[in-house]
């Protein structure tokens, strides 16, 4: 059973906010999609490798060359607010990964 | 009460490559605002990333000279979290299968050798940089945003801030001498985090742990670990509880602040990268990598003790820094004398760089330079006066030696038949010092010689004009 406080914590992780009816909605979709989803926990899969990917291909690496694909001009044009080619945003008050 | 602490550091070194990790643009440090980006590093919908090979092998180059095991199937996986630093509200990191894990290094503390267990090391992607206005806005500069990363995770086997210091100088000479990194702090292109509990000698379970923030030298790190250390064993003591919180190092006062308080853990979400595929990284690979792995430190500190002859002191100054290292070697391969070099790069070299704050690569001083001119002291060309002013002007300049000392007509001169008459002219002129010497006053040579050095401004060779000064001395 998805718990609304499941659904609130997943909720802050997305940045998303709901009103308490949304939210009691979402715990009666989502238990029944998880609910749904868990039958896949039923089958044994003892001893089989997991399936990271579905890629048929694999190991498929860049060679190291520095190149410009976009001017900083192109980049910025869909930038809502610049100031001297830096990205102008609403302060950061957790500055905690500041280096 | 007496407390064991446990330490755990994560270190954060940027691998030296020309373009990103998962995208082609290039790395530069100090370049123009987002200049170097493109829309993989602003996350546009739609944009797929690529693996930097070079980057994955400089990684491979750490693990191996950290002397960790090398996963072979391996796949990247996304780390969510939203923060304006990065775009794509991801990181692409390898959580699930690291490049490497179960490595060591050595370390010396007190006499005693030591290892340190690496749990695992693991490529990942930087992010951008913010600046902070105090006008309401923050700035967002993406150039570093995507460069290749690699996060070096120790096990909790340090116990005391002095072996976190001695595990982080030894794991920055690692790297720097594989050539992956520049490692440098104040650049940025090494970042240490670290973690610290302390618990009652002979507990089994560990304290609760502490995250220091904003340790921007080792010497920061060894600080504020210290503090910790006290501050975490005062609390303990009278009886009160830590908390499982992240504090900032405080340089200016050396003392750590409480950042915020963790409740439960962080939250990623984690699952493996769809867009890119699996990653086989086949034995052979490594193998050829380990071949290309260049000569460690301590290899060449010993190759210069013993093939060289330099002392041993002398050869682990030599070998703090690659850059010193690779200087030395270079200048030996000017067929100057090893010893000499040595001497000199630890000495006048060293105050130079000392005086003008500045590191090797920053002056104008070539391994070449250096070694003609010791060569030009050692074949008698200059004397050891004159070589300072050679050796001022070739690292302050650039210069040449040999066709300076040439055009500056600095050329010692070593002719009997030029300096003979010099001699003669100065003893006629100087009767008193040749009554001194007769009388055993040795102060009367050194007299003499300052006048031929001053006739001739500083360019005969002491030791021609000492032969023949004293012959005529003897003979008078």
């Amino acid at each position: 059973m998805i718990s609304k406080d499941e659904i609130l914590h997943v909720a802050a992780l997305a940045n998303l906010k709901f009103q308490d009816d949304e939210v009691d909605s979402f715990v009666n979709q989502l238990d029944k999609i998880v609910n749904m989803e868990s039958k896949l926990s039923s089958v044994d899969t003892t001893g089989i490798e997991p399936t990271y990917n579905m890629a048929d291909t694999n190991t498929v690496f860049r060679e190291d060359k520095g190149i410009h694909t976009q001017t900083r001009e192109e980049m910025l044009e869909n930038v809502p607010e610049t100031e001297n080619n830096l990205i102008k945003v609403p302060t950061i008050v957790d500055k905690e990964d500041d280096e | 009460m007496n407390f064991e602490t446990t330490i755990g550091l994560e270190v954060h070194v940027e691998l030296k490559t020309k373009s990103k990790m998962y995208s082609p643009s290039p790395v530069a440090y100090g370049a123009e605002s987002n200049i170097n980006t493109n829309v993989i590093d602003f996350g546009f919908p739609g944009t797929l990333p690529t693996v930097n090979k070079n980057a994955y092998r400089l990684g491979v180059m750490v693990g191996l000279a950290l002397n960790a095991d090398i996963e072979n199937h391996t796949h990247f996986d996304r780390k969510n979290y939203f923060y304006p630093d990065n775009p794509k509200a991801y990181q692409i990191t390898q959580q699930d299968k690291p490049l490497g894990h179960d490595g060591y290094i050595e370390v010396d503390v007190d006499g005693e050798k030591k290892k340190i267990g690496i749990e695992e090391l693991h490529v990942e992607e930087d992010a951008g940089k913010n600046t902070h206005g105090n006008n309401g806005f923050s700035y967002v500069d993406l150039n570093r945003q995507g460069t290749p990363l690699i996060e070096i995770v120790s096990k909790p086997d340090m116990h005391s801030p002095e072996e976190a210091y001695q595990y982080l100088e030894n794991l920055r000479k690692i790297i720097q001498f594989t050539g992956a990194s520049d490692v440098k702090m104040e650049e940025g292109s090494m970042r240490v985090d670290t973690n610290i509990s302390i618990r009652p000698v002979g507990s089994d379970t560990y304290g609760t742990k502490v995250e220091l923030k904003n340790l921007n030298s080792f010497n920061h790190v060894k600080l504020g670990l210290a503090y910790e250390e006290k501050r975490q064993a005062a609390i303990l003591k009278q009886g009160g509880s830590i908390g499982q919180e992240t504090r900032r190092f405080d340089e200016k006062t050396g003392e750590t602040f409480l950042m915020r308080v963790k409740s439960g853990a962080d939250d990623y979400r984690y699952f493996p990268e769809p867009d890119l595929p699996d990653y086989e990284i086949s034995p052979a690979w490594v193998e050829e990598i380990k071949a290309s792995l260049p000569e460690t430190a301590a290899a060449r500190r010993n190759r210069y003790i013993n093939e060289l002859g330099i002392p041993e002191y002398d050869a682990g100054v030599l070998t703090d820094t690659k850059e010193m290292s690779d200087f030395f070697d270079e200048a030996v391969k000017y067929d100057a004398n090893p010893k000499l070099v040595s001497n000199w790069l630890m000495g006048e070299v060293n105050a130079y760089m000392n005086e003008n704050k500045i590191g090797l690569v920053e002056t104008k001083l070539t391994p070449e330079h250096l070694a003609k001119m010791i060569n030009l002291i050692s074949n008698g060309t200059i004397s050891s006066k004159i070589a300072k002013k050679v050796f001022k002007e070739t690292i302050s300049n650039g210069t040449e030696p040999e066709e300076w000392v040439k055009s500056k007509g600095l050329v010692q001169e070593s002719d009997p038949d030029v300096l003979k008459p010099m001699i003669l002219e100065i003893l006629d002129n100087n009767q008193q010092s040749i009554d001194d010497f007769k009388n055993g006053k040795d102060r009367a040579v050194g007299f003499l010689v300052g006048q031929i050095m001053k006739q001739t401004h500083g360019q005969a060779n002491p030791k021609v004009v000492n032969k023949i000064l004293m012959a005529e001395l003897k003979s008078r």
